[in-house]
């Protein structure tokens, strides 16, 4: 068997991976197991290097076969393959498409639940109405409730200035 | 008082004690942040990552809870303290391995510890001893919201914080205990427990050795996913995943006490007898022989031995804690000598004479617990 990563040495180094259901297999040699931290149980993730060979796939797909490159940091989809790690915080966005598909197998959901700076807290929250008002407006104008509506799109017209700058990251 | 001088054997924390630390070692909770618009350490020029931890380094130096810190650049640290702070578990290895452009803040009670330009430009992590998740998040959630008021932070309202591998990203927190399950290994319940634990999503490794192998008994239990769950909601998952972890442990123990109880004292004896006599022995050795020696200890075998004297040997036998110790000692003839790095064999030699001397005190087991001592229940201890 080879090793998966480098494609050319014997794998030496076989490690399994049951979470959930889900139960992953990686075979490596003794090198790149090395490289990769394998031998560092503290340090050492198998999630972050299923990641490394699962993401290369998905992101060459979501790029239909072109090199995306981040505007910012100019990482590119071969970096991220190699190195199992982004380039900036940009990369996210630069990436979207393919990290999508990623996040869902890795983690229990794709939207953020939990701490916000403090700074963003307001904005978010103000945000948040923002989207509820819309979603209101477009019912309001569905159902010819015209009234509500022009009442609707007030309270938008002022959470928009409250808000500042408009759509967050 | 420098981090030099300061990472001298002994060290303090080994003594400390916590709830459950029968079986619960050690308590930390890791989160990592980023710079907006800057990249990862890991991909960043020298410029961005000098300009990272000179813009990081002074904002934690200047939080109040790290008054009288240890303030270093990794390039001045010499190669045995950062295996030192690895053996510890203050930095990771990946951390030791780096130099110029990386950083590290230390508290003296070795409670609060900060990397910098590790592979996050900013992972911070609060340790307590014994069972202490919900402390430790706390403290390191006010470090965290001093710092965010100095920093700008890589945050997405979608995706949270942002880290250079996905697999931390949203809350980037990692919630971890170590645990000493002696019970469990001996009794051979150690996998199935291992095994439910991962189904729930949380990973368990051995805190040394390689592969499956867990030197020591040592585990170490921590949330992997990140992403669409709460720190706080992460934190409860993982104290009701170990006080089921902790009552299995406790249950081994007691039904080994009862009902295995010639193999449970042969291996104790047996393990006080090699430590206690040997002239080399090597780290992999002592490690699992202290831990049935810290068994012994639990269960009333040892009677007025406390448990900091195992824990204590434990993190120093480790290689670099043994090098350190010997680069220390008042030298006889050939000064030179000490500061020479020691050989395998010349620590197996160092190990043993260290071990032995610190059992000296120490009287062999007594062929049945002491009637007054703790047995295998969790009582509280005075």
């Amino acid at each position: 068997m080879l090793c998966c990563i480098c494609k050319e040495k014997e794998a030496t180094v076989h490690l399994t991976q049951i979470a959930g259901d889900k139960m992953q297999k990686v075979d490596l040699c003794e090198e790149c197991a090395k490289t990769k931290g394998v031998n560092d149980p503290t340090g050492f993730s198998l999630a972050d290097l299923l990641l490394g060979l699962g993401a290369s796939k998905e992101i060459e797909q979501a790029g239909g076969g072109a090199e995306v490159k981040c505007p910012r940091c100019g990482f590119t989809q071969s970096d991220f393959k190699k190195a199992g790690r982004l380039g900036c915080p940009d990369c996210y966005k630069s990436f979207s498409d393919a990290l999508d598909g990623l996040l869902k197998t890795m983690h229990k959901g794709t939207r953020h639940v939990g701490k916000v700076p403090e700074s963003l807290r307001h904005s978010r929250d103000l945000a948040d109405r923002l989207k509820t008002l819309q979603k209101k407006l477009v019912k309001a104008v569905e159902a010819e409730h015209f009234e509500e509506a022009a009442l609707l799109r007030d309270e938008i017209k002022q959470t928009t200035a409250r808000l500042g700058s408009p759509a967050l990251p | 008082m420098d981090l030099h001088q300061f990472l001298t054997p002994p060290a303090q924390t080994a003594r400390l004690k916590g709830p459950y630390d029968r079986i619960v070692t050690s308590s930390r909770v890791r989160l990592a942040r980023n710079l907006k618009e800057t990249p990862f350490p890991g991909w960043a020029k020298k410029p961005d990552r000098v300009r990272v931890l000179e813009t990081i380094r002074p904002a934690v130096a200047a939080l109040p809870e790290m008054r009288e810190s240890f303030s270093e650049t990794m390039d001045t640290l010499s190669m045995l303290d950062k295996q030192i702070l690895v053996e510890r578990h203050l930095i990771s290895r990946e951390h030791a391995q780096r130099s110029a452009g990386s950083g590290l803040v230390l508290n003296r009670e070795e409670t609060l510890c900060f990397m910098i330009n590790e592979e996050d430009h900013l992972r911070m992590q609060a340790l307590r001893p014994g069972l202490q998740l919900r402390q430790a998040w706390t403290a390191i959630d006010q470090a965290d919201s001093a710092l965010e008021k100095r920093l700008d932070y890589a945050f997405s309202s979608e995706l949270g914080y942002l880290t250079a591998c996905p697999t931390n990203l949203g809350t980037a927190i990692r919630v971890s205990a170590m645990l000493h399950l002696p019970g469990l290994v001996l009794a051979e319940q150690i996998n199935p427990i291992i095994q439910s634990v991962n189904k729930l999503g949380l990973a368990v490794r051995g805190l040394y050795g390689e592969g499956t192998e867990a030197l020591g008994n040592v585990f170490q239990v921590s949330n992997q996913m990140t992403l669409g769950e709460s720190e706080s909601a992460i934190v409860e998952r993982l104290e009701k995943v170990l006080a089921q972890i902790i009552e299995h442990e406790e249950n081994a123990r007691a039904t080994l006490l009862e009902k295995k109880t010639k193999m449970m004292f042969n291996h104790i004896g047996r393990a006080y007898g090699i430590l206690a006599n040997a002239h080399s022995i090597s780290s992999k050795e002592t490690m699992n022989l202290l831990s049935l020696m810290r068994l012994g200890v639990d269960v009333g075998l040892f009677p007025g031995v406390d448990r900091s004297l195992v824990d204590e040997l434990f993190l120093l036998t480790q290689p670099a804690h043994l090098q350190k110790l010997h680069a220390e000692e008042p030298s006889a003839e050939d000064p030179k000598q000490h500061s020479e790095k020691l050989s395998a064999e010349q620590r197996d030699l160092l190990r043993a004479d260290m071990v032995r001397e610190r059992l000296k005190s120490v009287n062999r087991p007594l062929p049945k617990p002491a009637p007054a001592g703790p047995i295998g229940l969790d009582k509280p201890e005075k």
